[in-house]
């Protein structure tokens, strides 16, 4: 099974399987990792699973649709160019060994 | 040990009440007290993509339990608060404990209002994941019928998912038009021809006589077979455990704009909570009181003012809601209800109130942002496709 690597705001490294299909944001929450929030349960209400991808993935990536544009010109941490939604991230073979990078808040 | 934070009620307002409390640093003892055996869920899928089979019960829940350890929130679930001894300031549990506060946060929430009619005892409701559970399973066993009493947004939500796997389908309404507590005649007469679009029969100004085992009767006497009945006829603040304790109660716990009751130690929010200005049934309203009490709890309390939104999902229908339509004067058109791709923009006195939007996630979002920042936006702007709503919004976050 991929593995993504989930790195906090201050360093904090942890690495877990991902079934594919499912989505970055899902596994986060389900493995109780702090720093993606996810208030609207991947409804795309909010902006509250925000990550950076690491450059090296961005290529693999699905082209960010209308709506996950729409929401992160509203993420509470400054928006970037790896800027995505882990709640859109759906894990797939090209993307395994992906890293994400939290931002210091979602709210 | 110390006396902390009690939170009474294990839903989203509850979770993400305790979960603030943390993330802004609270240290005391958090106890968070679930009727249910379940750790706290979010309700929205339940009547969506849980009941379509897209998504399965594990992935409803809003925290891992290693969540509550490692952030110290005592999780207790499938107990029950039955008494708040205010002088003794704790409560006491169903299930014989008892629980010392500092501060009481109520987080009670609502329940689904009952049927009134005979044979009640035969429908189903949808507010709990063992009720969506058994609703999932009823639903695939469904041949005959589905008939859903109540044409809100549970109801059709239910409506819509019952199509889509195929079931035969009559939405009976009492009142002339579709979700009329929430939406205006427009968005009402639109999700008419929505559904009957799609095969369902919706019947307004109709009432349910009878419920039985394998059919519906209606006032007017017509008979409609019916292997599985649905009551989503509204919900009731769960407004006793606060009226017994002394706390002034109407439709909900009546706080003030801090969230707090008439005992300024004890607090409500969610479903339960009647705020100065409304009270609301929604993520938004249980997630954005639940930082607004965090903040209050920690001697820094600033007003409950957040923009209230809303979502439905019907078929491949996306309806959005952001703020509070009541009162309105005025609505103005954007978009295309031909295309089902339009917003209603409602004015009172030429001040944006509130925007519906039905699959134009753009204005839904630059609605939030001009609510929020209290932007100025004409009726003739709202109406204009050259004006870019999007510019207009201050930019800032709606998290």
């Amino acid at each position: 099974m991929p593995n993504v690597t989930y790195i906090s705001s201050t360093g904090e490294t942890t690495t877990i399987d991902v079934p594919l299909g499912t989505t970055v944001m899902e596994n986060a929450i389900k493995n109780g990792i702090d720093g993606i929030v996810a208030e609207c349960g991947g409804a795309m209400m909010c902006a509250t699973c925000h990550v950076y991808v690491d450059p090296a993935f961005l290529d693999q990536l699905d082209p960010i649709g209308d709506e996950q544009e729409e929401m992160l010109g509203a993420t509470a941490a400054e928006r970037k160019p790896n800027s995505r939604l882990s709640c859109q991230i759906h894990m797939k073979p090209q993307l395994a060994g992906l890293i994400v990078r939290m931002p210091e808040r979602q709210t | 040990m110390q006396p902390g934070v009690v939170i009474v009620g294990g839903g989203q307002a509850g979770l993400e009440a305790a979960a603030a409390l943390r993330t802004l640093g609270y240290d005391g003892t958090v106890t968070l007290i679930c009727e249910e055996a379940h750790a706290p869920y979010q309700r929205p899928p339940l009547s969506k993509d849980f009941l379509t089979g897209k998504q399965e019960a594990d992935g409803v829940f809003l925290r891992a339990l290693a969540y509550y350890e490692k952030h110290r929130i005592d999780l207790i679930l499938g107990d029950r608060v039955t008494e708040i001894n205010r002088g003794g300031r704790l409560v006491h549990l169903a299930g014989g404990g008892t629980v010392a506060y500092e501060q009481l946060i109520l987080a009670v929430g609502s329940r689904n209002r009952s049927l009134p009619v005979p044979g009640a005892k035969h429908a189903l409701y949808l507010r709990s994941l063992d009720e969506a559970v058994t609703l999932r399973q009823r639903l695939a066993e469904a041949r005959h019928g589905v008939v859903v009493i109540g044409g809100g947004f549970i109801g059709l939500e239910v409506a819509a998912a019952a199509r889509g796997a195929g079931k035969p389908v009559t939405v009976v309404e009492a009142a002339p038009r579709l979700m009329a507590r929430a939406v205006s005649p427009p968005l009402s007469d639109f999700f008419l021809d929505v559904h009957r679009g799609q095969g369902a029969e919706v019947l307004l100004n109709t009432a349910v006589a009878e419920v039985r085992p394998d059919c519906v009767t209606l006032t007017g006497g017509r008979r409609i077979d019916a292997d599985l009945v649905v009551a989503g006829i509204g919900v009731v603040p769960n407004v006793e455990l606060a009226r017994e304790a002394g706390l002034d109660v109407s439709d909900g716990i009546t706080v003030d704009e801090f969230l707090r009751t008439s005992d300024p130690d004890i607090f409500a929010i969610g479903d339960c909570s009647h705020h100065p200005r409304a009270r609301l049934e929604s993520v938004q309203n249980a997630v954005d009181q639940a930082k607004c009490v965090a903040r209050a709890v920690m001697g820094n309390p600033a007003p409950y003012r957040d923009v209230p939104w809303f979502w439905t999902d019907q078929y491949e229908i996306r309806f959005q809601m952001a703020g509070l339509s009541g009162g309105h004067e005025q609505t103005v058109l954007r978009g295309s209800i031909e295309n089902r791709k339009f917003s209603v923009f409602y004015f009172k006195q030429g001040r944006l109130l509130a925007v519906d939007s039905v699959n134009r996630f753009g204005d839904h979002i630059a609605a939030r942002k001009m609510l929020a920042a209290g932007t100025a936006l004409t009726p003739e702007q709202a109406s204009d496709e050259t004006v870019d709503l999007k510019k207009l919004a201050a930019t800032q976050s709606v998290g």
